[in-house]
């Protein structure tokens, strides 16, 4: 083996992307541990954590434990479902720009969300204030088999077709939505707005027992679909070459993207831009092999999220902003810039 | 092991793209499929990699239908070169050839692996672009990496099948006339020494011609003529076929060309669809 077949040498080691990454992500959480309407600094919840009575007041182990830790656990969980999924989902769709929420699962769960937030009369239908969560995902895997279903000619699911019906049932839920908008009272209108802006104001001990699984599973299965991404890079029949049955690849990554965005969008909302920007951006880190694409976007995006909840709990403190408003806010010009910077390297 | 159609027929909504196919890829030969643009080249080619279901008849690799064979085991065996390839990720052109290893234990991923990635980007002509982006690279280098890749897929006989298939459709259509004839050459001396069935779908007839043993000219999707590039060049023929006028060229050593006249403007004065002043 000469010395010219070493691996591309432009890009960065896995080691060290993904090393980096985790180290990103353990800063970003201590971040987001430490702000917010009490600053508690980092010795001092270390302290905490750790279960040392001295030195760590009643009141700031209740804050830190019982509302910053959970919620800090959902950030990251969401962050990277989330973006794993959008990393996905580019790599089925063959297109760079595809995001987790073409599927319909987003607008399907916003569906569910909205039903129930209507519906309040049902709110003891579950315990633990589990309904919303519950007709939100129901909601979002619903809207996925739909799309997949529609999508179907002939036995076979072209991405053309999945991307129309997809189109198509968002549109219709966004209908729906808007229809219970229009019926339900202030109250409820906020509550659904709110909704759909996407905030990790939800999140309990309860809440990861449920997200942490499903995410975990979800992200662990995708994993798995890591090299026939890879050859549907090339081209369906191109991966069909190389031993892909691409079919049943399409039919395990759709469901493993709804579970894993259903789950997340039901307990948060709809986050919007962490799925298409981090895999987006870390593609032209790593390069765009899903073996360490998937794993260098889950830590991406759970950093992400940390930093932009630990953003929206401070800027307006003591108020917070949804997390969604300021994903997007930041998102879409960062994205912006990406694509024009990618213009411009075409052009060049 | 031997490719093999048989009355293959593959319809498609209502059109019939092949009919009545019964044709053979033999280990150690190149078969090259000629014929108009339509006649059902790149249908076949798909037929034997799997990728299309016979609507009637069978195809075979080693007497086994090839849906009977798992997709995986298959692509150790049989490798395709795609008409054009539309890559729309920044992988550079190593890691293009890399993943011809995917189908193969070590996935890609071993040195082995690496190795071979490198020789068969030599083998293609290729090797100086391994670090490029294959999205950057030209018409005719995009090419020779895919074809790179091709030889990879299927660089060693495995255990469970020692024999291969390669699979090329229009390999040279991009390339100048020198890449063009060595990468003949080297398909050629392939199908040689690793015993491979290599078919080849072109268009070129002379190149065809020269780096096959046999040809089979497809018209309407049916098999017309097969046999020796000599029996099946035949200027009659190929006039019928192609609609034009064919020359045959014949060199001291044995060799040959044919060549097509300019029709319109030599036969046929009248034909001015356009508007003259």
């Amino acid at each position: 083996m000469s010395a010219a077949w070493r691996a591309p040498t432009r890009r960065l080691r896995p080691r060290v992307v993904l090393g980096g990454l985790a180290l990103v992500v353990v800063v970003a959480a201590l971040v987001e541990l430490s702000v917010g309407a009490a600053t508690i600094d980092v010795p001092q919840h270390l302290r905490c954590l750790a279960g040392e009575a001295t030195g760590c007041a009643a009141g700031e182990r209740y804050i830190l434990l019982s509302l910053r830790l959970p919620r800090t656990l959902v950030a990251a969980v969401v962050g990277c479902g989330l973006a794993v999924s959008g990393a996905a989902m580019q790599g089925l769709f063959r297109n760079p720009l595809a995001d987790p929420g073409l599927i319909g699962v987003s607008s399907g769960a916003a569906l569910g969300a909205g039903v129930a937030i209507a519906l309040e009369a049902g709110a003891e239908l579950l315990p633990f204030g589990l309904t919303l969560p519950a007709l939100a995902f129901a909601g979002g895997l619903a809207a996925t088999c739909l799309v997949h279903r529609l999508a179907q000619v002939r036995g076979q699911t072209s991405v053309t077709s999945l991307l129309l019906a997809g189109i198509a049932v968002s549109a219709l839920a966004g209908a729906v939505i808007g229809l219970l908008g229009y019926i339900a009272d202030d109250q409820q209108l906020r509550d659904l707005s709110m909704w759909l802006l996407g905030g990790l104001g939800g999140a309990s001990g309860d809440v990861l027992l449920v997200l942490v699984p499903t995410v975990a599973i979800a992200c662990a299965l995708l994993w798995r679909r890591a090299r026939a991404l890879d050859a549907l890079m090339l081209g369906e029949a191109e991966a069909f070459h190389l031993g892909v049955d691409v079919e049943r690849l399409r039919r395990r990554v759709v469901a493993e993207v709804a579970l894993a965005v259903g789950a997340c969008v039901a307990f948060t909302g709809v986050i919007g831009f962490v799925g298409l920007v981090v895999p987006h951006l870390l593609r032209g880190v790593v390069g765009p092999r899903h073996r360490l694409l998937l794993p260098a976007a889950g830590l991406g995006g759970a950093a992400l999220l940390l930093l932009a909840d630990a953003a929206a709990r401070t800027v307006l403190a003591p108020a917070e902003l949804p997390v969604g408003i300021l994903t997007a806010l930041l998102g879409a010009p960062v994205f912006l810039s990406l694509l024009a910077r990618a213009r411009a390297a075409e052009v060049a | 092991m031997t490719l093999r159609a048989d009355r293959l027929r593959v319809r498609v909504g209502a059109a019939t793209l092949l009919d009545a196919i019964t044709l053979a890829a033999r280990p150690g030969e190149v078969l090259a499929l000629i014929g108009p643009s339509g006649a059902g080249k790149t249908t076949l080619l798909r037929a034997w990699s799997g990728e299309l279901r016979p609507t009637a008849g069978a195809v075979t690799l080693a007497g086994v239908p090839l849906a009977a064979i798992d997709p995986r085991a298959l692509a150790r065996a049989r490798a395709v070169l795609p008409q054009q390839a539309s890559l729309r990720f920044p992988l550079t052109a190593l890691e293009v050839v890399l993943l011809g290893r995917l189908p193969h234990p070590s996935r890609g991923e071993s040195a082995a692996d690496l190795a071979i990635a490198g020789e068969a980007l030599a083998l293609a002509e290729a090797d100086h672009l391994a670090e490029r982006l294959a999205s950057t690279l030209s018409g005719g280098e995009q090419q020779r990496v895919q074809l790179a890749r091709a030889f990879a897929q299927i660089w060693e006989p495995t255990p469970a099948q020692a024999q291969r298939v390669l699979l090329l459709d229009e390999p040279t259509a991009s390339l100048d006339p020198g890449h063009a004839a060595r990468i003949l050459g080297r398909v050629r001396r392939f199908a040689r020494a690793t015993r491979a069935a290599v078919v080849v779908a072109i268009h070129d007839l002379n190149a065809g011609a020269r780096c096959a043993d046999r040809l089979a000219l497809l018209d309407g999707g049916r098999v017309v003529a097969h046999g020796r590039p000599a029996a099946v060049l035949t200027p009659a023929r190929l006039g019928r076929c192609f609609g034009a006028a064919f020359d045959l060229f014949t060199a001291a050593d044995g060799g040959f060309a044919v060549h097509p006249r300019l029709l319109a403007d030599e036969t046929d004065e009248t034909y001015e669809p356009w508007k003259t002043p």
